[in-house]
Order: C-alpha cells, then structure tokens, then sequence
C-alpha cells in the first residue's frame, strides 16, 4: 500500500510521518501546489504550521490544490488521516466537524499525554482495542477542541469521537477531552496528539504505530 | 471586517488582558475580547459577507462586523 504525505509551506512533521508511514507501507511527499494524489491508498495532512498560521490556524490551506483533490479522496471514501496542524486544516476545510481554538492556557504545550481510543472501527484505529490507552505526545499551541452542544450530541451518537485524552490528562481545555474525531462516514479522521513521533521505543513510545498499521492492514485486506 | 471570538466560547486571550489591565491601574474594566481588523479595498461590498464566512472569519467560532468607508 502506499501512502501520501501533503507538504504545504510551513509544514514540519510531513518527514517524521513519512517515516512512520514507511514502516507499514511505501510512503511519497505529495506537495500542496499538484492536484495530482499520484495513485496513493491513504493521504496524512501532517503537522507544522501551513502557510504560516495566517489569519487563522489552517484557513489558508484549506483551498491549496492538493486539498481539492484530497477532499475529492474523502468524499469518495479514501482514508484521510489529519494530524494537528492537519486536523485544524480538516476542520477549516468542512471535511471534520469543529475547530480548534488557543489553549486555554495560552501557551505552547509539548508533552507525552494519555489517550484513549474511543472508536476503534475507523480506517486508523481498527488495529487498537476500544479503550486502549496510547502514549502520545503533543505539541501545540491551538488545540483546543471545540463544536456546538447539538454538534456534539450527534457526534457522540454517531460514533464521531474516536479519542479522548485519558482522565485527568486533557492538556488544552478540549471540550469532553475530545482528542481526536472523524467525519460521518468515519474514513476521515483527525487528531492533535502526534501518533508518527510514537513510533519507536527509543523515544519512548511507540503506541502512534497502531494508527498506520489499522490502515495498511485495511488497504491491504 | 472586524473579527470576534462568539459569545459564550472561552476568549483566554480576551480574559488575559482583562487580569492585566487592574495591575496597571486601570480598574473597572470588564469583557474584554480580542479579535482582529481585516483591510481591505473591494470593488464590490455585496461580495464582503461571503469573503467573511468562506475565509476571512469562522462562523463556527467567530462574528464579524462589516464596517464600510467610502
């Protein structure tokens, strides 16, 4: 199976996600100015900080070329996986319920979080167990989960919250610790903790793996 | 286009400056907020309140406010 990696400017995890990506699969960079997804089974919009952050975390990317076709990719089912920056570049595009708002302590936070698998039947959780806790780091400085109370409700109900930091481990103010949620059709799925900075023991943790092998698995069945 | 965070989601930027105000002196200051001023020349203003839900703002999030100088 292969991967697709986005690169906007300002991008900063795409190389690490690649690496994470390459132990499950072959892994290519897709840059933000092609329309052109080159054939790949799943695209990961990774972290960093697109075209700057300007006016508002992930507005502007959200119409780069590579974003039309990966929302072209979604929409016809294709596994999509966001990471920080790129679950606020989901969101802003209307391809993930939500938005991300500062943390409420207003400061960048860096640090390795417990999280809890909520949903384990999207394309990037089907290799976890329900309940299962990851160690995951963060790193952010915008990663407060919020949507409406209705929004909220449904999303519940649908099985639409697929992370939730562990008890007492919710870092950024993230309304019902919400960590990480995926669209209706559940193919789309976005996240703030970083799984592809988990992915070896030697730094620490390598629980992200589960992430990439449920898809590669899935592409692969 | 003026840019606010919407009534009754959490403005810790807006809280901040409230807390820091006091300090300086300045008392009896209450609901502050921080948003932002977005500039522009158009040609044509109808078109301003979509540039502000597709992009400029988001309505999830955020209000804005179109003032208009001729």
């Amino acid at each position: 199976m292969k991967f697709g990696v986005v690169r906007f400017p300002g991008s900063c995890d795409e190389v690490d996600a690649v690496l994470a990506c390459e132990r499950h699969g072959d892994a290519e960079i897709l840059w933000h100015g092609e329309r052109d997804l080159h054939g790949v089974d799943a695209v990961v919009v990774p972290g960093g900080f697109s075209y700057g952050d300007y006016l508002r975390v992930g507005a502007i990317a959200q119409f780069s070329p590579v974003m039309e076709a990966v929302a072209e990719f979604a929409r016809a089912g294709g596994p999509v996986l966001g990471i920080c920056n790129g679950f606020q570049v989901l969101c802003e595009a209307g391809l993930l319920p939500g938005a991300l708002l500062p943390n409420t302590e207003l400061r960048f936070l860096c640090r390795q979080v417990d999280v809890e698998v909520v949903n384990a039947g999207t394309p990037f959780t089907r290799a976890c167990e329900e309940r299962q806790t990851l160690s995951i780091p963060v790193k952010h400085t915008t990663g407060r989960y919020y949507a409406p109370e209705s929004t909220l409700a449904e999303m519940e109900a649908g099985g639409q919250v697929v992370f939730r930091y562990a008890e007492s481990w919710n870092p950024n103010g993230s309304v019902r610790d919400i960590a990480g949620v995926c669209n209706a059709t559940g193919n789309v799925v976005g996240l703030m903790p970083h799984p592809e900075h988990a992915v070896d023991p030697l730094t620490g943790s390598d629980d992200g793996n589960c992430l990439f092998a449920s898809v590669a698995e899935l592409t692969a069945a | 286009m003026l840019i606010r965070p919407k009534e009754g989601i959490l403005d810790p930027q807006g809280q901040a400056v409230e807390r820091a105000l006091p300090a300086l002196g300045f008392d009896g200051v209450a609901n502050v907020h921080v948003g932002r001023l977005v500039e522009l020349d158009v040609e044509d203003a109808a078109k301003v309140p979509e540039m502000c839900e597709r992009l400029l703002a988001n309505p999830l999030i955020e209000d804005y406010e179109v003032l208009t100088v001729e």
